[in-house]
């Protein structure tokens, strides 16, 4: 009697539950308000009137809609990320798409149910009854903002939390000081052509001494094909104040690809602190790597003040491609810049991610924690760029990139960048490639513990100094998708 | 059956359902190799221990029952021919050079994926494990205590525990533990192998000394309670302290319901755990089966002696 070797490839079930279907991909049927395809000044034009917005805003919108236009006679789109796609035509885009209902919405009950159902599906509760306690929510459909819930519980404590379009009109002052002053609109390709389009996102403004009371949220969902998502997010943490913010997303199945550029700025004044979490689940694409979203995003924060901490977390297990870098410019002294990721890339995903770090005060503090996971096609990069500037004294950064492998036809990659003008600098820089190995899944199964979750357990375990920083019931969901995301790419 | 099968119980005098010490039957089959009497001297004693008696009172169920086993790593044949039957509430002990094959007989029963059976049966409760999946010969109660256990990183131990014990009790239609009760569990057990709770907040075997992963591998057994415990060289790297911490556990875990088989190169941890058999393990089969003495000879002269039965 012969046995062949056990090996898991060879394994029927896990072969048998190889695809596991993106459960987000469904479309809701719902009339919508959509700009003509294609990019020009009336474009521009149009999304601002629409938006009823004032003339600073779209004076600004068309200075960054001509230096796009710039960047794309000097053919200066970034081509320096690993990962290859398409040219895209950017005439072939709608910037433009909202639900129809849009006039001013005096309670959630008047949302479109059909809304309201997308929501649900998504796991996103927006009735007051089945809110998530202690978290409040931004919703974005396509272009716009529906719903934002906690509002006057927020407002009574002098937060606002609004939609980027409400912030425009009724705090102008404030998103004038701010807007564009991390990531002005000449700050990259997607950043200008952001800065052009822009339709909707959050506005948030925590002012002086004070800690949000609530895990503040938004939730991104593009529902109509080959519309492309730019959303601008402002987050203002005044002196001594604290936010908690976490970001979600998802999209449709279309064949097409979408594109998704958004950028997202944070400030913070002396002592303040903000921590800011993303769960990225945009559409990958079919098992073809035909299909899903490109996630072209600049993030960036600027510890302006002294003492101050911006701290990135992000769990990216979706888009066909991801090209992103959230970054903290330590400006103040002493201040603190983190970023903790973990991505996973599998069928024909392909992901460049990672951060900057620019070291400007003295004393200033930053710590790199990067896990790649690949499985089937996968590829992942992590890059990034730790710069200490000669006015940094005693800068202090740390760097860990870690890689797993799982399977053969995946890849791993990383590219980290230094770059150091004073000696008294002290940077650490850690890396290791693992492969989830034989005699780990061996052991976890001589304990009873079956192949998919011995996997499961592994990949936590992995991931365990990044999901940490996430806030617990967001834990929760993260240590989920990973789960779900892998289920079936064993083997 | 073929000349060379020894090690089976048909060639050993085993009890029987009279509580004789050594049978008749096995007496005129077996041959020179076993010193019969000494082990009935040796039996003897054993039965002068009340709860031995207990045990060669009952007719014990075959747990374990290996029959010309072969098996192969990268087509390399390591096991040649392994013949052993274990009976509930015995302990095997089988002892053996490096090289000789004694791991790989852990692996090949706990199921690694690496070895290939090529020919022979393993049955566990009368069911050939050939072809069972690793996971499923743990959740029938096969438990293999590792020589080198592996770090799980990021995985606490308590966490890691649960899910095995969760899965095994699924498996079998058994009541599941949520984190609370399982931590009770936990902490009745951890103190028969006298270790600290806080090791079950660390990650799996990640930064534990020697004698802590060793320490660890009792305690995963004395959580899952297997039925077969495979001991694969739980003295090794260990000082004298840490072999009577490990074998005390070993001990108290072997009860009349379980069996164990305890793969050891030194005779060292014998001295403190009772094997009812010890066998010689040469050339991946095995060469000679005995009782304690056996493991007194191996300690006086190596194992030399035994490489020319072998051949």
């Amino acid at each position: 009697m012969t046995t062949s070797l056990e090996t898991q490839g060879g394994n029927p079930e896990v072969k048998a539950a190889i695809r596991q279907d993106y459960k987000y991909g469904f479309v809701t049927d719902i009339e919508s308000d959509t700009a003509p395809r294609g990019l020009s000044e009336d474009t521009v034009r149009f999304i601002s009137a629409k938006k009823g917005e004032p003339e600073w805003m779209l004076e600004w919108r068309l200075r960054a809609y001509r230096h796009f236009l710039s960047l794309v006679e000097k053919d200066e789109q970034p081509r320096w990320a690993h990962i290859t796609y398409p040219e895209l035509d950017f005439q072939n885009i709608i910037y433009y798409s909202a639900p129809k209902q849009r006039k001013l919405l005096k309670s959630m009950d008047e949302v479109d149910p059909e809304l309201l159902k997308t929501y649900e599906k998504l796991g996103i509760p927006l009735l007051e009854q089945k809110r998530m306690a202690g978290v409040a929510v931004d919703a974005i459909f396509d272009s716009v903002s529906i719903a934002t819930t906690f509002k006057e519980q927020l407002s009574r404590r002098g937060v606002i939390f609004c939609p980027m379009s409400e912030a425009i009109k009724e705090h102008p002052d404030l998103v004038r000081k701010y807007l564009g002053s991390v990531v002005p609109y000449s700050d990259n390709f997607y950043a200008a052509l952001n800065s052009a389009v822009f339709s909707d996102g959050s506005f948030c403004y925590i002012p002086k001494g004070v800690r949000c009371p609530f895990e503040l949220t938004t939730y991104f969902r593009i529902n109509t094909q080959d519309v492309g998502q730019f959303e601008r997010t402002l987050i203002v943490a005044e002196e001594g104040a604290y936010v908690s913010y976490l970001e979600g997303c998802s999209a449709p199945m279309f064949d097409t690809n979408q594109l998704h550029a958004a950028v997202v700025e944070l400030v913070t004044l002396d002592n303040a602190e903000i921590k800011y979490s993303t769960i990225q689940n945009w559409y990958p694409g079919d098992e073809n790597g035909k299909g899903g979203v490109y996630n072209f995003v600049t993030k960036r924060g600027k510890c302006q003040g002294h003492n101050s901490k911006i701290s990135w977390t992000q769990v990216e297990t979706g888009s066909a491609i991801t090209w992103k870098y959230p970054s903290v410019i330590l400006q103040g002294d002493n201040s603190i810049g983190e970023f903790y990721s973990v991505a996973l890339t599998k069928g024909y995903q392909q992901a460049d991610t990672g951060t900057k770090m620019t070291h400007l005060g003295k004393n200033t503090r930053s710590t790199v924690i990067a896990k790649t996971i690949s499985a089937e096609h996968g590829q992942g990069t992590y890059r990034g760029l730790i710069r200490v500037m000669p006015s940094a004294d005693n800068a202090w950064n740390f760097t860990q990139c870690d890689s797993l492998l799982i399977g053969d036809k995946c890849g791993a990659h990383t590219t980290p960048y230094v770059e150091v003008r004073n000696n008294s600098a002290h940077l650490e820089h850690e890396a290791f490639t693992s492969r989830v190995s034989e005699e780990q899944l061996f052991y976890c199964n001589q304990r009873g513990i079956g192949l998919e979750e011995a996997h499961a357990l592994i990949i936590n375990g992995f991931c365990r100094d990044v999901f940490k920083q996430l806030p617990l019931e967001f834990a929760v969901e993260a240590t989920r998708l990973l789960e779900m995301n892998l289920e079936g790419t064993v083997g | 059956m073929s000349p060379d099968r020894i090690g089976t119980n048909e060639s050993l005098p085993v009890r029987d359902a009279f509580g004789t010490p050594h049978l008749t039957h096995s007496l005129t089959r077996t041959t020179s190799l076993v010193p019969l009497g000494q082990l009935s001297v040796a039996k003897e004693k054993d039965q002068a221990a009340p709860f031995r008696v207990r045990y060669s009172e009952e007719i014990r169920a075959k747990m374990l029952e290996i029959i010309d086993l072969h098996a192969s790593i990268n087509d390399t044949p390591i096991l040649k021919g392994v013949n052993l039957t274990v009976n509930a509430g015995e302990m095997h002990a089988i002892m053996g050079p490096n090289g000789s094959g004694k791991s790989t007989l852990a692996y090949v029963l706990a199921g690694k994926p690496t070895y290939a059976v090529t020919s022979g049966q393993m049955l566990l409760d009368g069911k050939d494990m050939v072809g069972m999946k690793p996971e499923d010969r743990a959740r029938a109660g096969l438990f293999l205590s590792f020589q080198h256990p592996t770090e799980v990183p990021g995985v606490r131990l308590d966490q890691f525990l649960r899910a095995g014990y969760n899965a095994i009790h699924k498996a079998r239609h058994e009541e599941e533990l949520d984190v609370l009760k399982f931590g009770h569990l936990l902490t009745r057990k951890i103190k028969t192998v006298h270790m600290d709770t806080a090791l079950t907040r660390r990650y799996v075997n990640e930064g534990f000394s020697g004698g802590e992963r060793k320490r660890n591998e009792i305690l995963q057994m004395a959580v899952l309670e297997p039925k077969l415990c495979i001991l694969d060289e739980p003295d090794s790297g260990l000082d004298i302290d840490a072999v009577r911490v490990v074998a005390e556990g070993i001990n108290q875990l072997h009860t009349p319901q379980n069996a164990s088989i305890l793969i050891t190169h030194y005779q060292r941890i014998l001295n403190y755990v009772q094997p009812d058999w010890v066998h010689i393990f040469i050339g991946g089969r095995i060469v000679k089966s005995g009782g304690k003495e056996l493991a007194l000879e191996v300690e006086a002269s190596g194992y030399d002696q035994f490489e020319v039965v072998a051949k």
